[in-house]
């Protein structure tokens, strides 16, 4: 037994998207900063971004239910199963993999491109402007996989969401859940519909893509 | 510009998709309520028959999580839940021996029984009780799933082993470590036995499963309402679910609940003078 659909799918989305847009105003500006900046320790933080990129999203959803379980250090919070909650898990799981997109991005550029906008007199800012116009497509390709990520997974969700029905019930939860009703009918319809969400959301962004790289080449 | 579409997305699907916070709870009883229960009860289908009910009639915002009987009572010890609605008597006692509830009241029963493929190569239907079904069981090496999860079905599957004089291990005995309704799974395509609440395997469908033992005095469910006493934990809304749970209308809502899909009733109330 599982709640109107609509609700589902659309709390899938808002938890997803939110946490996607969080996660892309971080990993773009850390993935940025590791591909720029000369800082002591790049490799190390580069190497722990990577390894951020494959850690299951069970084992991030346990950690950041230890810590707002009312029982952890930030209990006081109360966002444990709820939807802010879901997303500040999804952001963590998001943000290493839109960072380390964003750095090899960024670096793929030509090297002498920062050199010449310098040159140019741009100022910092403006070179770091240019240079995501210039790599526009492998960012957004970022962000989609960002949310590919925290739209599919059920680990986190079912931690630190818990599951609730009409509270913090997503379409990866839901499926578990018709599985273990043996409901296997519902569970594969919402696999469908989960699907066709990702696809939709997906053709969006690609339109869009598509339409940047026709306005570079003219 | 890849944050700004992503942007423009974002906001069509919050439009849709708003979600109001609970309140905190302060004087009177409102706020979040957790409530942490046993996987039967939500797998059954009576949560999402009665707790509408609770939250339309109360200020508390009642939000169940379904785990074993185990889990929900360390999640009371250590404050993370208000209210525990459980089947392990075993462990309910001794949870409340140390302190750790303000209350314990009988809600509802139900009974264990143990299901298995259709043929019944253990022959257990002939057994007297539930402890001897089990040997028998242990002494065909028949495959028998085991939930292994702390829950309060595993806790009685314990009991029965331990009344039956057996320690179960070896190939024919699976322990899924998982919820009852994905067990019930595991067995039947493991054409193994398996000992379920009467109210998950009528409600979980897709089984070729059947009965194979029931009925006996030592397969008795009780299920309790505990309120939780913690500190920080929300003890108004706990007391007021409590006795709510137990209130004349809600007792009769369970007595009824599942007669129309299953032509049986899934839970027997307990509160009713």
């Amino acid at each position: 037994m599982v709640e109107p659909l609509y609700e589902v799918l659309a709390r899938s989305a808002f938890v997803s998207l939110s946490a996607t847009l969080v996660a892309s105003v971080l990993g773009i500006g850390l993935g940025t900063m590791l591909a720029l900046a000369r800082l002591p320790g790049r490799r190390l933080l580069t190497a722990v971004v990577n390894t951020g990129m494959a850690v299951p999203t069970v084992v991030v959803g346990l950690a950041v239910a230890l810590v707002l379980w009312r029982s952890g250090p930030l209990g006081e919070l109360g966002l444990i199963y709820t939807v802010q909650g879901m997303i500040v898990a999804q952001v963590l799981i998001a943000t290493p993999l839109i960072t380390g997109i964003t750095m090899a991005a960024i670096q793929l550029l030509p090297a002498e491109l920062p050199d010449q906008l310098r040159s140019l007199g741009a100022n910092r800012a403006q070179l770091v402007l240019r240079l995501w116009i210039e790599a526009r497509l492998p960012l957004l390709a970022a962000a989609m996989a960002g949310f590919g990520h925290a739209i599919s997974e059920v680990g986190a969700a079912t931690i630190v969401g818990g599951n609730i029905h009409g509270h913090t019930q997503v379409m990866t939860t839901a499926i578990v859940e018709s599985v273990g009703q043996g409901e296997f009918g519902v569970a594969i319809f919402y696999g469908a519909v989960l699907l066709g969400l990702a696809f939709l959301i997906n053709g969006l962004l690609v339109s869009v893509q598509q339409r940047g790289t026709s306005w570079a080449r003219s | 510009m890849a944050v700004a579409g992503l942007a423009a997305v974002g906001l069509l699907a919050g439009c849709s998709a708003g979600e109001s916070a609970g309140s905190d709870g302060s004087a009177g009883a409102s706020g979040d309520m957790i409530l942490a229960t046993t996987t039967s009860t939500q797998d059954s289908g009576l949560l999402d028959e009665i707790l509408p009910v609770f939250e339309e009639t109360s200020d508390c915002v009642p939000k169940a999580v379904a785990v074993g009987s185990g889990q929900a009572m360390a999640m009371g010890e250590s404050g993370d839940a208000d209210v525990l609605l459980v089947h392990s008597p075993d462990a309910e006692e001794q949870f409340m021996a140390q302190g750790h509830g303000s209350s314990r009241e009988p809600v509802m029963h139900n009974d264990f029984v143990v299901v298995g493929p259709p043929a019944d190569p253990a022959d257990v239907s002939a057994a007297d009780n539930a402890a001897e079904a089990f040997s028998q069981i242990a002494a065909e090496k028949a495959p028998f799933a085991s939930r292994a999860d702390d829950s309060g079905t595993h806790a009685k599957e314990l009991n029965l082993w331990e009344k039956a004089g057996i320690d179960p291990s070896g190939s024919w005995y699976i322990e899924t470590g998982q919820g009852m309704g994905e067990t019930l799974t595991i067995a039947n395509q493991k054409q193994a036995y398996t000992l379920t609440d009467r109210s998950t395997f009528l409600a979980t469908s897709n089984l070729d499963s059947e009965i194979a033992f029931e009925g006996s005095k030592d397969l008795f469910n009780p299920y309790h309402v505990i309120v939780v006493a913690g500190e920080d934990t929300n003890v108004s809304c706990a007391r007021e679910f409590s006795s709510w749970i137990r209130s004349e209308p809600v007792q009769e809502r369970i007595a009824t609940f599942g007669i129309d899909e299953y032509g049986q009733p899934l839970f027997f109330p307990d509160a009713l003078s």
